[in-house]
């Protein structure tokens, strides 16, 4: 690059898209959504045994409208789901979701009728982790390989129009009714 | 206290039996705890006694729930409905039994109790049972649109396919606005 050559090690050039996301990767702002006991171990997470603060995630938002981080920790039930999906849909673009532990994941022990089997039925999931609860080590692994995935994506990424769509495409029209009319047929 | 306890049932006892020559009125003393079986018809009458008589002043009521005995007894005595009273004065516990069929009502003691409203609330909402004359008749625990009463023995284990529930948040979506009402 010309101006690296002319100016050495003053300047770095890079991409406006890898940069964007570098200063994000390191800022999320986690919504904390703890239902059940999964929430006790994100406490010790933000401790300082485990310490949040050192992947520039410290400070915990307790309005979705300022995060970008949604982590769902504990059992979600049916009657609690329309909340989730409402806080889901107030936080503003980008934004992540980390499904933690085996209640959040999949309804975890809890196959009954009043629990949610897994929240990726109602709102679109980037990382699972799984265990119950987890150890605060696997958050702290989730949360890198979060960063991750940030840090990739383009700030014109298609792919939060995509995730504003996920509802429609996975339960509301055409495909699920589809399969529903496939079954019925069968 | 066991000694105290049980000559204080059996006085409890001989001034309920005395006091309530009824039909379907029974008295019997299970593992110290006096258990009082009534017809609904009278449940309102018995419950007012049980508060208001001097030997009696059960003031509390700790607890109200509901027992569903299928196929262990015939249908028209499927449901116990459960009161559990307690007396600061006297220190004294008590239960009182109404049996019910399914579809059949029972009065509300809610007017006698204030603490009896949500958990007629419960009951209703996972047994079924409808209190009649209560203020609010509807269901506390589950959503509102749920459809069955989950603590009924004929309701399965693991549902009865609950994903009626999800669809329903996606054909009325719940305000994601501003939130202002």
């Amino acid at each position: 690059m010309g101006i690296e050559t002319l100016l050495g090690d003053t300047v770095l050039t890079t991409k406006i898209s890898e940069f964007v996301g570098w200063s994000r990767k390191y800022s999320l702002w986690p919504f904390p959504f703890a239902t059940a006991c999964c929430g006790i171990e994100y406490m010790s997470v933000l401790n300082s045994d485990f310490d949040l603060a050192r992947f520039g995630a410290e400070r915990p938002s307790f309005s979705p409208r300022q995060a970008d981080l949604l982590v769902v920790l504990g059992t979600i039930t049916y009657k609690m789901a329309p909340v989730l999906w409402q806080i889901y849909h107030s936080m503003s673009e980008p934004k992540w979701v980390i499904s933690y532990g085996a209640c959040a994941s999949s309804g975890g022990m809890f196959r009954s009728y009043s629990v949610l089997q897994g929240i990726h039925l109602i709102i679109p999931v980037d990382i699972y982790v799984p265990g119950c609860p987890p150890r605060p080590e696997a958050f702290l692994d989730s949360l890198i390989k979060l960063q991750k995935k940030v840090a990739e994506e383009s700030v014109v990424n298609p792919e939060y129009k995509a995730k504003a769509d996920y509802l429609e495409k996975a339960l509301g029209s055409t495909e699920y009714q589809i399969s529903k009319n496939n079954t019925k047929q069968q | 206290m066991r000694g105290l306890n049980s000559v204080l049932n059996i006085e409890l006892k001989n001034h309920l039996v005395k006091m309530f020559p009824v039909r379907g009125f029974t008295v019997e003393e299970n593992r110290g705890i006096l258990v009082i079986q009534a017809d609904a018809s009278d449940l309102v009458n018995l419950m007012n006694f049980l508060k208001t008589d001097p030997l009696c002043d059960f003031n509390v009521l700790i607890d109200l729930t509901a027992v569903d005995y299928l196929h262990k007894r015939t249908q028209d005595k499927r449901f116990d409905v459960v009161y559990m009273l307690w007396s600061t004065a006297t220190m004294q516990r008590i239960r009182v039994k109404v049996t019910v069929a399914e579809g059949l009502e029972v009065p509300t003691v809610s007017g006698i109790w204030k603490g009896a409203n949500w958990p007629e609330r419960e009951v209703f909402d996972l047994f079924g049972i409808v209190f009649s004359g209560h203020p609010v008749m509807e269901r506390i625990v589950m959503p509102e649109n749920f459809r069955g009463h989950p603590l009924r023995k004929d309701f399965p284990l693991e549902g009865r396919g609950e994903e009626y529930l999800i669809e329903s948040i996606m054909i009325h979506p719940p305000d994601s606005g501003s939130g202002s009402k």
